[in-house]
């Protein structure tokens, strides 16, 4: 594991120091010269989130931390949140105030319960240095959080099945609009962030927002982590800028040679060698920071399997594209697996998959046919040539 | 009197199966509150949050729906009515999106319609459609989509053989999982509608399923058999339980002597599953058309009503006298004629089984006088009578199983039968019930009153209690009251409604009660507090003020269904419902009972005749009791 050097440098809450001497609007101001941009896989512009909910009238507020961290090929938030939760913790304090929300709950997925313990520990420590509390630093902000265990749904890393799993039902996206930032938790503005987009911000607060800018490119300002994984020499958590193309990250970890790269988990896209070239960026191949690397014996069609059954697995079900969809889709790669699929079926299934992106009712839905459409598209001739079966059988079998 | 404060939202169904509250935009003021938008070129204005789909409504422009219910919260889950917006890459449930800024709506881009087919597609690929042997053939949404959205084929398979077993282990309500859609209309109908919370979606995924605590039996669960799941779901996936069979197979039979009790609101509804617009009772041609079936007699359950108002009625005057007297009484007293409101409060508030009234319903009340009095007086052995009742109800399937419910000394009604299925008897004979001969019931249970028609809608029993008591009690006409005998306050869909009504003089009592009481002397000044609830989260609200000694505590009779907007919008009744449908139905019967000469229960001369030759003692005397009231069985919410 690498440590994530910015982090590692930045000194505790100099951010929050620096938040805390501004009013709303100059945290506001900062975090939107910054160009920050969530950094869970969305990429949606923190400012206009954090602007939105700071700008709804209600009384009660809540700043929700995302650690449900449940993309495949993610683990770049385990790391910061082991190894950096202050930073974290400092990031939603600033976000509270720039918002004006009191209250604040760390949604940490069930599979990190065994973080828990050095998490409440950090709270506690933090309560007692009056970094949390009612009289922060006594600037006369009041915030404080508590920690809410997920159960394993990949679903609940979704903003409003998060707000309903808090609120104790099934996780379950919400229809949107209205959004969380308007009617969240408890039908109270929300802001929910990712625990990376938080510590960026701290960071932020405390450097400035030219010098997130003198990173990464116009439209994808700043550095991100990135959690690498697969056929390559050294796998692990990089900091590296944004707008930094495949084959520079292959060399830095040491998968020249790969056949593919999985870019944004399951749910993002598959870039064959010929699209080395791309950047990885909001503007180009987006991620929340998980790249698996395929190196050449690697079986392309066994990635999709897998990626359809973990989608399938982690479906809420609530919809009719993703809950019957996914099964169909993943049943035409059964049929290309027995080399039963006909050019036929599988442009239906290219539409169904065109569909599911359109009409679902969340991400999951909308991004599940990702992987199915480009290593279709990127890889059709080692999917099409499966176990030879002769044409002539192929059109007796009537596919 | 204020409404009991609503129950904590959270408490209640989730956010996604919740009516959305949307915020008001920032800049409300500045657009005032109306929005534009165009949708396939034409441009509407509408008020804003307007979703989509109400918009395109008010310009009658067609999107289709399936997990959308006029009744029930947005759940935007099927994705059918999804259109395309400008500027956005994804299509929008036009059930749910609201519209809050100027937008532009196209519905039948390549986009939208290659989608609504996929979405089709699936549902087929899933849904085990045996349409030909369906109860809701040619009444199902799925069909009527399939028709209008052009499916040719089966893109993605369609299973050939069920999957899973049937539950029919309700005497009411029967499950059959292959046809779901998950559309999930029935869980919102039973955790928000009605916050029952029978049904939940179990599991996740594609292997989401509607079931039942621990997916136990529903005969076994806390179910109230009020079948509103039923009237929502959008194809054959909840259906009643059927016993049209032996029916037949009973009239059939010439051994046996099978009569019919035909209640007000199947009367006012079943024209709807012959093509007719809601509204038109068809009560006296349903009558020649009965015959014709080959039912010996035909009788009117309003008869039984007015009954049950004389029972019930001086039921509360003798709770009363304790009361007012400062001795221990169970007030208020609640209306007990709703099968499924009573088994409600069997589950749900068991303590308070004693405020029930002891009277038994109308359809029972009839059954024991027809297989003991009626066997009687027309030398029938009560082994060879068979009582049909038609019910718009579904739990009154449930009702007439009841172990208790044998005071004649056999089975006191031996089918409930509702609307739909009677509709389905009349079609398998082929005859044209709208243009049938009109004909009258049969003696002796022949005359009914206006009072006992209201008894469909929410507000009629009060209404018929009221006109019977305030007579007996003052000896005045109540039409110095109600004009007309119309007790307005207690009518109308609003979910509690209540009345005080101060006593202005007391007169006489009437030889029917004399054995019960010497004078009203008790009575004089005195103020009733009435309410009326319908639909079981109404009846819940109420339970909850009067378990917190609010207001509603402090009534003397509260009428409770257990059904939204009574008994016309009963399990058992025609489908689709919707609130228009059922104030159609309710204009119906307010209007029948108008047109009645009699108009109040005790002027009923089938009813005085009954008492003056066989319940000899009078209302809640020692035959009454026997044959006419009943016990509850205290049932909690605890399952085995």
């Amino acid at each position: 594991m690498s440590a994530i050097p910015t982090f590692s440098a930045q000194v505790p809450e100099a951010g929050l120091r620096a938040a805390l001497a501004l009013d709303r609007a100059g945290i506001l101001a900062v975090i939107a010269a910054s160009g920050l941009r969530g950094r869970g896989g969305a990429g949606f512009p923190t400012s206009v989130k954090w602007n939105l909910a700071a700008s709804a009238q209600a009384g009660r507020k809540f700043m929700v931390c995302n650690a449900d961290e449940g993309e495949p090929g993610t683990f770049k938030d385990r790391v910061i949140l082991m190894d950096h939760p202050g930073l974290v913790f400092e990031g939603m304090t600033i976000a509270a105030k720039a918002i004006g929300a009191r209250e604040g709950i760390l949604f940490l997925r069930g599979e990190y319960a065994y973080l828990r313990g050095g998490l409440e520990q950090a709270l506690a420590r933090r309560r007692d240095q009056g970094l949390l509390g009612p009289d922060i630093l006594g600037s006369g902000l009041g915030f404080d959080l508590r920690i809410f265990m997920g159960a394993g749904a990949y679903i609940c890393g979704e903003e409003t099945a998060l707000i309903e799993c808090l609120e104790g039902f099934r996780g379950e996206p919400r229809n949107r609009p209205p959004f969380p930032v308007d009617t969240g938790f408890l039908g109270c503005p929300t802001v929910v962030n990712n625990v990376e987009t938080l510590a960026w911000a701290a960071c932020i607060l405390d450097r400035g927002a030219a010098w997130f800018r003198s990173s990464g490119t116009v439209p994808s300002s700043g550095r991100k982590l990135f959690s690498v994984s697969g056929d390559c020499a050294r796998p692990g958590v990089y900091e590296l800028p944004l707008g930094i193309t495949v084959a520079e990250l292959l060399r830095e970890v040491g998968g020249e040679g790969a056949k593919a790269v999985q870019i944004g988990g399951a749910a993002g896209q598959c870039a064959p060698a010929r699209e080395f070239g791309r950047t990885l960026a909001f503007e180009d191949i987006p991620t929340g920071g998980s790249v698996i690397v395929f190196g050449p014996q690697r079986d392309m069609l066994e990635v999709l399997r897998n990626f359809l059954e973990f989608f399938i697995d982690e479906s809420c079900g609530q919809c009719t594209p993703c809950r019957l969809g996914n099964p169909k889709l993943l049943e035409g790669v059964e049929r290309l697996r027995a080399g039963r699929c006909s050019m036929a079926y599988l442009n239906e299934l290219r539409a169904l998959g065109e569909t599911m992106q359109v009409a679902s009712k969340c991400g999951l839905g909308q991004s599940s046919p990702n992987a199915f459409l480009s290593i279709v598209d990127h890889f059709r001739d080692e999917i099409m040539g499966r176990n030879a079966v002769p044409a002539r059988a192929q059109a007796k079998a009537g596919r | 009197m204020t409404d009991p404060a609503p129950a904590n939202p959270s408490r209640r169904a989730p956010a996604s199966q919740q009516a959305q509250v949307l915020p008001a935009p920032a800049n409300a003021a500045a657009i005032g509150g109306s929005v534009s938008l165009t949708i396939n070129g034409t441009a509407l204005k509408v008020p804003l949050g307007t979703t989509i789909l109400e918009a395109a409504r008010t310009a009658g422009i067609q999107i289709p729906t399936l997990c959308h219910h006029p009744d029930l919260c947005i759940a935007g889950v099927c994705r059918i009515c999804c259109v395309e917006v400008e500027g956005q890459r994804t299509l929008q449930a036009a059930c749910a999106y609201p519209v809050t800024a100027p937008i532009k709506v196209s519905t039948h881009t390549r986009k939208v319609r290659q989608a609504r087919r996929h979405v089709l597609d699936l549902l087929l690929s899933e849904h085990f459609g045996e349409c030909y042997a369906c109860g809701r053939n040619l009444n199902c949404e799925l069909q009527s989509l399939a028709r209008d959205y052009g499916v040719d084929g089966f893109r993605f398979g369609h299973p050939e053989r069920p999957r899973f077993p049937i539950d029919r282990s309700s005497y009411s309500v029967v499950r059959d999982r292959d046809k779901c859609i998950l559309c999930r209309r029935c869980v919102r109908t039973c955790i928000d509608l009605q916050e029952v919370g029978t049904l939940e979606v179990l599991g996740r995924s594609d292997r989401s399923r509607i079931g039942t605590f621990l997916e136990k039996p529903l005969g076994g669960v806390v179910c109230i058999n009020c079948g509103q799941c039923i009237n929502r779901c959008p194809t054959g996936a909840l259906r009643a339980n059927d016993p049209t069979d032996e029916v037949w197979a009973a009239i059939q039979d010439p051994a046996k002597h099978v009569v019919i009790q035909t209640a007000p609101s199947p009367r006012a509804a079943i024209g709807e599953c012959f093509g007719l617009p809601p509204g038109r009772a068809l009560t006296l041609e349903l009558n020649t058309a009965l015959r014709l079936c080959g039912f010996d007699k035909v009788f009117d359950t309003n008869f039984a009503a007015d009954l049950t108002i004389m029972e019930e009625t001086t039921e509360l005057l003798l709770r009363l006298r304790e009361a007012l007297a400062g001795r221990a009484a169970a007030l208020p007293q609640f209306s007990s004629c709703s099968p499924g409101w009573v088994k409600y409060l069997e589950h749900f508030h068991p303590d308070y089984l004693p405020h029930l009234s002891t009277a038994k319903s109308p359809q029972q009340m009839f059954g024991a006088v027809i297989k003991t009095w009626y066997a009687h007086q027309h030398g029938l052995a009560p082994r060879d009578i068979v009582t049909v009742a038609l019910m718009p109800c579904s739990a009154k399937k449930f009702e007439c199983n009841r172990p208790e419910m044998d005071a004649s000394g056999f089975k006191d009604v031996d089918y409930g039968l509702t609307t739909r299925e009677l509709a389905k008897m009349i079609s398998e004979t082929g005859l044209d019930l709208v243009h049938l001969p009109k004909s009258d019931f049969d003696a002796p249970f022949g005359t009914a009153t206006g009072s006992g028609v209201i008894f469909g809608a929410t507000g009629g029993v009060m209404e018929a209690a009221l006109r019977t008591l305030l007579e007996l009690v003052t000896g005045e006409p109540v039409e110095d009251l109600y004009r007309h005998a119309d007790i307005t306050p207690v009518r109308g869909f609003e979910g509690i409604k209540h009345l005080e009504l101060t006593l202005p003089r007391v007169g006489p009592v009437p030889a029917l009660l004399a054995p019960l009481f010497t004078d009203w002397d008790w009575l004089k000044g005195a103020t009733l507090k009435l309410a009326v609830a319908h639909g079981t989260a109404n009846a819940r609200r109420v339970m909850e003020d009067i378990q917190r000694g609010g207001p509603f505590s402090r009534c003397h009779f509260i009428e409770f269904m257990g059904c939204p907007g009574g008994c016309l919008g009963g399990g058992g009744q025609p489908i689709p419902t919707s609130p228009a449908i059922r104030q159609a139905r309710a204009d119906a019967i307010y209007q029948e009972d108008s047109s009645y000469p009699i108009r109040k229960s005790h002027e009923n001369p089938d009813v005085q005749k009954l008492y003056r030759e066989f319940l000899t003692e009078g209302p809640c005397g020692p035959l009454s009791h026997r044959l006419l009231h009943t016990r509850y069985t205290a049932r909690g919410r605890y399952i085995e």
